[in-house]
């Protein structure tokens, strides 16, 4: 980062940022007075718009143009991004701080700016600066100024701020694309250098949501962003009128998916590694992403009985997850597993479901038909939690919503108003369809009955909701668990005693991506059911939440497991 | 269910096209509309690689939703398929044409001229000539509504003649709507296809301007000419032609003869037969024959009276005359397997005989000479006759009764 002075009890520049946004040495962990200063991310005033050589930076273009770099588009869709997360209640230090503070050491790391020679370009003669400007110099004791944190490579140049492209690809501008550096961004050699795209905003967005520890999970961030609630989807049409896309920004800029998950994820981990960031912050039991935390709102969700919270503590507990080193993130540790806080907590439920409802399409129901007697015969107290009906209850609402969700699938609109021409000479064609569409629209649009307006549903983080208030006994929340229970040595403990894995053995990840491999046929309806509730909580696939489960279980049953294989006995279903 | 939490411009509008097409087979047009107004974006995206493209789609989708909805209207749907017209230069003269034909069916029959004009003056570079075909079809078109404006004509001539008065406009604009029908008319009939209604246009109007020599010979090509498919209208034309002319029994015979090779069950295979029975030669009558007992393979026929009675006088003819009963034995040999249970149950005996005697009657005379007098048919239907002291019943069991061996004969 910008922060260049030399550490007080070390002298060294090694400089990391606390949770209070000071700056503390890592050499020697001194912390500083030093805050960070809170940088407006605006386009207006970046500074290096500012810095840039005078002259070759025209200022209109003809068509009321200016000219602009892709990394600028980008700082404004992080800059949306962020205002809409505050917008949902993330706290204002998210975009101020840490946001804009990620972003501008990834420009630093990636040499687009904020350092010496930015990447990719060929240069000219730099006029600007005072100093030698030799190609083959030795490199220099890096200025004061612009200081890259551990750069150690070669052919640095000295401080001229930010070269501009060269005449070569400003005079491919107005055919190839709108921002000046268009066609070289999609070049092949930027690989090393994390390029950034549509979908690496978000992998920004939630890495600054994780260092922040703020309440929202990836699979919420990813669906607040499905929902329309944070610029994603052609988010260019809140650039200024001067930032003219057309051509290879369309590529660029353009989204005509749905964020996956996965992709995203892995991103965030690359680019945490890239960034040189510290360990983040810690995840303790008291964090909204810690699977305690996580399990009891899970299990809010799915109208499962506050009591199975225990059986989630207990079984995280067991398995060492709910420990701050092991949830939290370092980034560049290849050797521990990486954590999907959501994924993770999904998967504990479905554990502590089999553990006690075995799940195997035979012993649930019984349990079930127990609990229906008991509570026909005991009127006091609370009743006991009957697996069946909450089968039909859940059922019912999931196959209401999951409707609901394809037939969004099918009404998802891609275009928006601002069209996008690929050339200048496009331009009125588009134009003309774009017109068309929206009068075919209206037309179709008045025989469609009924016009709904089309309301953007308001966030939120429940996608169900259960309330004890209502009579119909649809909520499952205060329901009793004493039917599958039995007291043993004090302790209470599954009446059930029997499990099955779903997996005898872990599949190596590095081979085919996968811990396990996920088939409906394969494993019984009940199971398939609770993973088709969590994923379509989590709007992940279930075969991710199967994955999670075989890891659980592997960590849950190691000692058996160990002794299993050292007698090679068969699994017992 | 889905389970894909993914999804791309390309999948989702896949997905709403399958929503369209429930709706549609549903006939929920409201809700076809609904999801098509979500599908109409995918027209910034034109996938050419697919088979039917999006503009095609929404085109001949919104065609069927606006047809059908109760909402919709005629001005609806020409604002529509205007904007349609614009969407794809290579398609530009089919959906004109189709517009017409929405239109025609509408009874809007000024419209659908001025569209089709329209169209017929359109031109684009090489796409007139890719799309020759349609324009053939427009001018075709054009055409017909020129002759339905000719006869429009004609029938107010007619009409004022009638009266006694002289009309020179009428008959000037009537016969320059002739020249626009004759000239497009002409042309499409020359290329090889199906074209009934246009042919008989241009005869018509061919022969109302004493042009015979032309209208024959448009129907000669059109029967005849090989190039063309198979058409058994073409030679009912051709015959019904050279009837009205007066042409002689010999050329009436050879325009039925290929129908008959088409269409065994056509009815003018009733006159077909008539004219061959009466014929000199030996080989015509014999082919008369064979026409009306292939006629009556078909259950259409069971009951037509005037069918049975020729079949009735040819078979009586011969038995009478002595010769050539190897005829009838050789058509009856593929035949007495199936016919008396398709013609000559006892069932149908006593039907025929309640409902219609005439039918019966006839019937009877073809049962006795195949089958002889102690088949249930004639029996029956003998029986009931003389018991009802109808005459001809008792000629006609005189007649089987003296006849009977030659059953046997034929039966063998």
């Amino acid at each position: 980062r910008d922060f260049n002075e030399r550490c007080a009890q070390c002298s060294e520049v090694n400089w990391g940022l606390t949770d209070g946004g000071r700056f503390y040495c890592r050499s020697c962990h001194n912390v500083t007075e030093r805050t960070r200063e809170v940088v407006n991310a605006d386009f207006i005033s970046n500074t290096r718009i500012q810095t840039i050589s005078k002259g070759l930076r025209k200022q209109e273009k003809t068509d009321g143009g200016c000219e602009w770099y892709v990394c600028e588009g980008f700082q404004l869709v992080l800059k949306k991004q962020a205002e809409a997360l505050e917008t949902l209640g993330v706290c204002p230090q998210m975009k101020d701080e840490i946001l804009c503070n990620f972003w501008r050491r990834y420009l630093q790391k990636s040499k687009q700016a904020y350092c010496n020679r930015p990447a990719g370009e060929t240069v000219k003669a730099l006029s600007v600066c005072d100093s030698s400007t030799d190609v083959d110099s030795e490199p220099e004791r890096p200025s004061l100024l612009h200081l890259s944190l551990s750069e150690s490579e070669g052919d640095l140049q000295t401080d001229c701020s930010f070269a501009s492209s060269t005449s070569r690809v400003s005079e491919s501008t107005s055919v190839c694309s709108g921002s000046v550096d268009g066609s070289l961004y999609l070049m092949k050699n930027q690989r090393e250098k994390l390029r950034m795209t549509m979908p690496m905003t978000l992998s920004f967005c939630y890495m600054a949501l994780l260092w922040l520890r703020e309440p929202m999970t990836l699979s919420d961030l990813l669906r607040f962003v499905v929902e329309g609630h944070i610029p994603y989807l052609n988010v260019f049409q809140h650039f200024p009128e001067k930032m003219k896309l057309c051509g290879l920004d369309l590529k660029i800029f353009c989204v005509e998916s749905w964020p996956v998950y996965e992709e995203v994820y892995n991103k965030m981990l690359e680019l945490a590694a890239f960034l040189d960031l510290p360990r983040f912050p810690d995840i303790t039991d008291s964090c909204f992403l810690h699977p305690d935390m996580l399990c009891m709102k899970y299990l809010m969700e799915a109208n499962l009985p506050d009591e199975l919270h225990n059986w989630t503590c207990r079984v995280v507990k067991k398995i060492c997850i709910g420990e701050a080193d092991f949830l939290t993130l370092v980034p560049g540790n290849k050797s521990t597993r990486n954590v999907k806080y959501d994924v993770l907590a999904a998967a504990v439920i479905v554990v502590v479901l089999k553990l006690l409802f075995l799940l195997d399409d035979r012993y649930e129901w019984l349990l079930s038909d127990f609990a229906e007697e008991s509570n026909k015969n005991n009127k006091e107290g609370g009743p006991y939690f009957e697996f069946k009906k909450w089968y039909k209850v859940i059922k019912c609402s999931l196959d209401v919503e999951q409707k609901k969700l394809d037939e969004e699938r099918a009404k998802y609109l891609w275009r928006c108003e601002k069209p996008l021409f690929y050339s200048a000479k496009k331009k009125s064609k588009v134009l003309k369809r774009r017109q068309m569409v929206v009068n075919l629209q209206n037309q179709f649009g008045k025989l469609s009955g009924s016009v709904q307006p089309a309301e953007k549903p308001k966030p939120s983080s429940f996608q169900l909701s259960w309330s004890e208030e209502n009579t119909d006994g649809s909520c499952f929340h205060g329901h009793s668990l004493k039917g599958i229970l039995q007291e043993k040595c004090g302790l209470l403990t599954a009446m059930n005693p029997a499990y099955w894995l779903c997996t005898v053995k872990l599949c190596t990840e590095k081979l085919c991506g996968h811990l396990a491999h996920y088939r409906e046929v394969d494993f019984p309806q009940s199971y398939h059911f609770v993973l088709r509730l969590f994923s379509f909580l989590l709007r992940i696939q279930p075969s991710y939440i199967h994955d999670e489960v075989c890891v659980i279980e592997h960590k849950l049953f190691n000692k058996k497991l160990c002794k299993k294989s050292k007698y090679n006995t068969g699994l017992r279903k | 269910s889905s389970h894909e939490h993914k999804l791309n411009f390309k999948k989702s509008k896949e997905v709403c096209l399958s929503y369209i097409q429930d709706a549609m087979l549903q006939k929920q047009w409201k809700r076809a509309a609904e999801f098509l107004t979500f599908y109409i974006e995918s027209l910034e995206k034109d996938f050419s690689t697919q088979y039917v493209g999006p503009s095609e789609m929404i085109w001949r989708i919104g065609t069927e939703i606006l047809c059908h909805h109760s909402h919709s209207s005629v001005k609806e749907f020409n604002s529509f398929t205007e904007q349609m017209k614009t969407l794809g230069v290579k398609r530009y003269l089919k959906v004109c044409l189709e517009h017409a034909f929405h239109l025609l069916c509408n009874g809007l029959i000024d419209e659908a001229y001025q569209n089709l004009s329209l169209a017929e003056s359109w031109r684009f570079g090489e796409q007139t000539a890719i799309q020759d075909k349609e324009m053939k079809l427009i001018q075709a078109y054009r055409g017909l509504l020129d002759y339905y404006s000719w006869s429009k004509q004609k029938a107010i001539l007619l009409e004022h003649g009638q009266d006694g008065f002289e009309d020179l406009s009428v008959e000037q604009e009537m016969h320059s709507c002739f020249r626009k029908a004759a000239v497009n008319l002409k042309e499409i009939i020359k290329i090889p296809g199906v074209w009934d209604l246009f042919v008989k246009c241009y005869v018509d109007l061919l022969e109302f301007y004493g042009d015979h020599n032309e209208a024959c010979q448009v129907l000669n090509e059109y029967a005849y000419n090989s190039k063309f498919p198979a058409n058994p209208n073409a030679h009912v034309y051709l015959y019904q032609f050279l009837k009205r002319h007066g042409e002689s029994k010999k050329s009436l015979i050879s325009a039925l003869k290929i129908l008959h090779d088409i269409v065994p069950s056509h009815e003018l295979m009733i006159d077909f037969n008539t004219m061959l029975q009466k014929s000199k030669k030996r080989k015509k009558r014999r082919l008369g024959l064979e026409v009306i007992f292939a006629a009556l393979d078909y259950a259409g026929w069971k009951e037509n009276v005037k069918a049975w009675s020729c079949l009735a006088r040819q078979v009586k003819q011969i038995v009478i005359s002595e010769k050539h009963l190897d005829w009838i034995k050789q058509e009856w040999n593929s035949r007495k397997d199936w016919w008396p249970a398709f013609h000559f149950s006892r069932y149908l005996a006593k039907r025929n005989w309640q409902e219609n005697e005439s039918l019966s009657y006839e019937k009877a005379v073809v049962a006795g000479i195949l089958l002889g007098k102690d088949c249930k048919y004639f029996k029956y239907v003998s029986h009931q006759g003389c018991k009802a002291q109808v005459k001809r019943f008792r000629t006609l069991k005189k007649f089987v009764n003296k006849h009977n061996p030659v059953y046997l004969r034929i039966s063998g």
